[in-house]
């Protein structure tokens, strides 16, 4: 049967399991957008209030399921705006798909109406783009696409379709929904070196990311940790992997890491790293890092591999694979002097614990942890409610945390809690600040035209806090435009959008407003005033290294 | 730092080159020359880049360029195993004065004069492209007029094909 080019669009996405598209329409689009609206009953679509927003949901919804995103825009400012939700699941490696309508193919290169080149602009953002050149191509340049999107290390592709693509007549027949491309392993020569490395520690630490998520590695690697008796920490992205209480976890690395991991790691005399960058926000200077420890990485990306630090095993493989694979070669031992040295490192880091009273970020979000059940996915933005939130949030289960890490996107909050409240159909909480909320939160249209049950706290301090900490410690206090002091009442406001909200200030008050929140059907805002003045700590000063960290207000001076 | 010749063969697709370059530009990787054409299959084009830079940084390169999907192999060549040359045409400027002295240069250089008026001549030079920097150093007491290079291409001696090596 011959069908249009939108509705093989449409066809294709239904016939690779897309249950959901994100988007907005336009004019270079508007075929496909009819083929959504006959074919409605088969997938649905949620209209965003701007591009990015759509683009952040998908990402969302791709973070919480596993399953790829898909973002559908038209030509020009759609396709740009889509531009920094594209960039922030490239950064995080979120198997994507784009969609982007454009002008007819006789008027590329024209300077056209709407024209954009969107292949152009998202080349270094993306896994691979197309520029669909006839409509033969059409259905299987999405399959590849989703192929690509899901291979490997995940990561956005973007398709952009002329509009006489779209209208053009073709012959579709539908296939089967793609699979990944074939998984690989290190070699067994390599896998053995590296199993004799980590049977010669004496302090071997293992280091995680989001691509234990990504290869559903958490069973094996827990087995590896338990062999060897080793602790475990791991970057942003590899937060919810394991139970924040499992007696392994020391916590999260880097720049706000939590004091015993990053001391256990930089005490160890061998680092096995499992899917997982050397960032520098995770290693400081770079040069000073772990320079006693031998380096182990697996990882299914060959250029992660050696790229920042020198290491004595570079791995290139499937994590889950090729632990299988290296497990029956690791020997079981205690190394219960390092097990001590642990346990001195977590003493150590509890002394610098917040202890205070009242209004805290911990606190607060201690109060928060109360109402997360196993499967609440855990949103936020970016900036020191995301550390906090990082910190103090207790995850019991994969895929429930969920921020930019890489790009570290203000504004990708209620995008993503809208996709992943949408991909779960659990109660989404989205943690945010006044910065960040006010950049994209014209989508609590969608959320409240969709009845999403969102739990939106921000943390409201008045500036922008992390970028005031960074005043404070290494500019001397000079305060530029980092204080907000808007006059936006952020109740009225969600009351504007047709939700309900309010303002606390004291724990008390939170408790009773986080009561309601969790009741509420649809979103709920709970505008929490913090003070300006908190800190995210413990901080590695950036480029400096674990002898450098800051673990209380003054220790800088 | 090194100089490594690497071989690359890449779908002979519209803007293929684009996504290589693309790539070597935004991740800094200092490139002194780049060809591409297409090869004895249509399916691909070969790139041949010449990198220069450290061990670790060549490492990085090749494992960038295969995470372009239009990338379908990568090779290094080594100096010693390979053939690497460049054309270059030069154009001088040649008073009555210098005429012989300069095209005695060329013979040198087993340099071609492909075109010669009263006032000018183009040498045609093929060599590798340290060598045509040699020539054009040596030529610097004349008055050059124009230059112009193709870039290094290479091939791997002996019988053997990179598309064989890639299919192994």
């Amino acid at each position: 049967m011959k069908l249009s080019g939108a509705d093989i669009i449409v066809k294709t996405l239904i016939e690779q399991g897309c249950d959901v598209v994100f988007g907005y329409p336009g004019g270079q689009i508007l075929d496909v957008y009819d083929s959504l609206y006959r074919f409605s009953g088969e997938i649905r679509h949620i209209l965003s209030a701007h591009e990015q927003g759509a683009a952040h949901a998908a990402d969302g919804y791709a973070r919480a399921t596993g399953r790829v995103g898909v973002v559908i825009a038209t030509s020009g400012p759609g396709a740009t705006n889509l531009v920094t939700g594209i960039a922030t699941a490239y950064l995080d490696s979120v198997p994507m798909v784009a969609i982007t309508g454009n002008v007819m193919t006789s008027q590329i290169g024209y300077d056209s109406f709407q024209e954009i080149d969107i292949t152009g602009i998202t080349l270094p953002i993306t896994k691979h783009n197309y520029f669909v050149g006839s409509v033969e191509e059409l259905a299987d340049t999405i399959r590849e696409a989703f192929q690509l999107a899901m291979s490997g290390r995940p990561g956005p592709v973007l398709i952009d379709v002329p509009k006489d693509i779209q209208k053009a007549l073709c012959e579709y027949t539908p296939q089967e929904a793609v699979c990944p491309l074939e998984k690989r392993t290190a070699k067994d020569v390599r896998i053995q070196a590296a199993a004799d490395c980590i049977n010669a520690s004496k302090r071997p630490f293992i280091y995680f990311g989001g691509g234990v998520i990504a290869s559903d590695a958490r069973q094996e690697m827990l087995e590896l940790a338990e062999t060897i008796d080793a602790p475990m920490g791991c970057s942003m992205m590899g937060l919810s992997v394991v139970p924040t209480n499992h007696p392994r976890f020391l916590g999260m690395q880097g720049m706000h890491g939590h004091y015993a991991s990053s001391t256990a790691m930089h005490n160890a005399d061998c680092i096995i790293a499992l899917g997982v960058r050397f960032n520098d926000r995770v290693i400081g200077d770079k040069e000073k890092f772990a320079v006693n420890a031998n380096i182990i990485h697996i990882d299914i990306d060959g250029s992660e591999l050696s790229k920042t630090v020198m290491e004595a095993h570079s791995l290139r493989g499937d994590l889950k694979l090729t632990l299988q694979k290296l497990l029956p070669f690791v020997e079981e031992k205690n190394r219960s002097d390092w097990q001590a040295d642990i346990e001195r490192f977590k003493q150590e880091g509890a002394l610098y614990a917040d202890s205070r009273q009242g209004v805290t970020p911990k606190n607060v979000l201690s109060l928060l942890n109360g109402y997360l059940q196993d499967n609440t996915p855990i949103v936020t933005d970016v900036g020191q409610h995301q550390m906090w939130a990082a910190q103090y949030l207790r995850f019991k289960n994969s895929r429930r945390f969920i921020s930019s890490g890489g790009l570290g996107t203000m504004g990708f909050g209620i995008g993503a809690a809208i996709g992943a409240a949408v991909a779960t159909g659990e109660k989404t909480v989205l943690v945010t600040g006044d910065g960040s909320f006010a950049m994209t939160l014209q989508e609590l249209a969608t959320a409240v035209s969709c009845r999403l049950p969102l739990v939106i706290l921000i943390m409201n301090n008045g500036v922008l806090g992390m970028v005031r900490q960074w005043q404070t410690l290494f500019f001397d206090k000079r305060y530029s435009n980092s204080v907000l002091d808007k006059k936006t009442d952020n109740v009225a406001l969600i009351r504007a959008f047709g939700a309900e909200g309010e303002k606390v200030s004291d724990l008390e008050a939170l408790q009773k407003a986080l009561d309601n929140a969790f009741r509420a059907e649809g979103p709920y805002l709970i505008d929490c005033a913090i003070s300006q003045d908190e800190f995210v700590l413990p901080m590695l000063p950036p480029g400096g290294t674990v002898d450098d960290i800051i673990v209380k207000a003054g220790d800088e001076a | 730092m090194n100089r490594y010749t690497v071989a690359v063969l890449v779908r002979n697709q519209f803007g293929v080159l684009n996504r290589v370059t693309s790539m070597f530009r935004r991740r800094q990787f200092n490139i002194s020359s780049l060809t591409v054409s297409e090869t004895e299959v249509p399916e691909y084009s070969r790139i041949t880049v010449l990198f220069d830079g450290a061990e670790m940084q060549k490492q990085q390169l090749i494992s960038q360029l295969y995470k372009l999907p239009d990338v379908c192999f990568v090779r290094e060549l080594s100096p010693k195993a390979s053939v690497s040359l460049e054309l270059m045409l030069i154009k001088l400027e040649l008073s009555q004065s210098v005429r012989d002295t300069v095209l005695a240069i060329a013979r040198e250089f087993d340099a071609k004069v492909v075109d010669s008026t009263e006032a000018s001549v183009i040498l045609q030079v093929t060599a590798d492209s340290r060598q045509l920097d040699a020539v054009i150093d040596r030529m610097r007491e004349f008055s050059i007029l124009e230059i112009c290079r193709t870039g290094c291409v290479s091939l791997e001696k002996g019988s053997t094909t990179i598309r064989e090596i890639m299919n192994q």
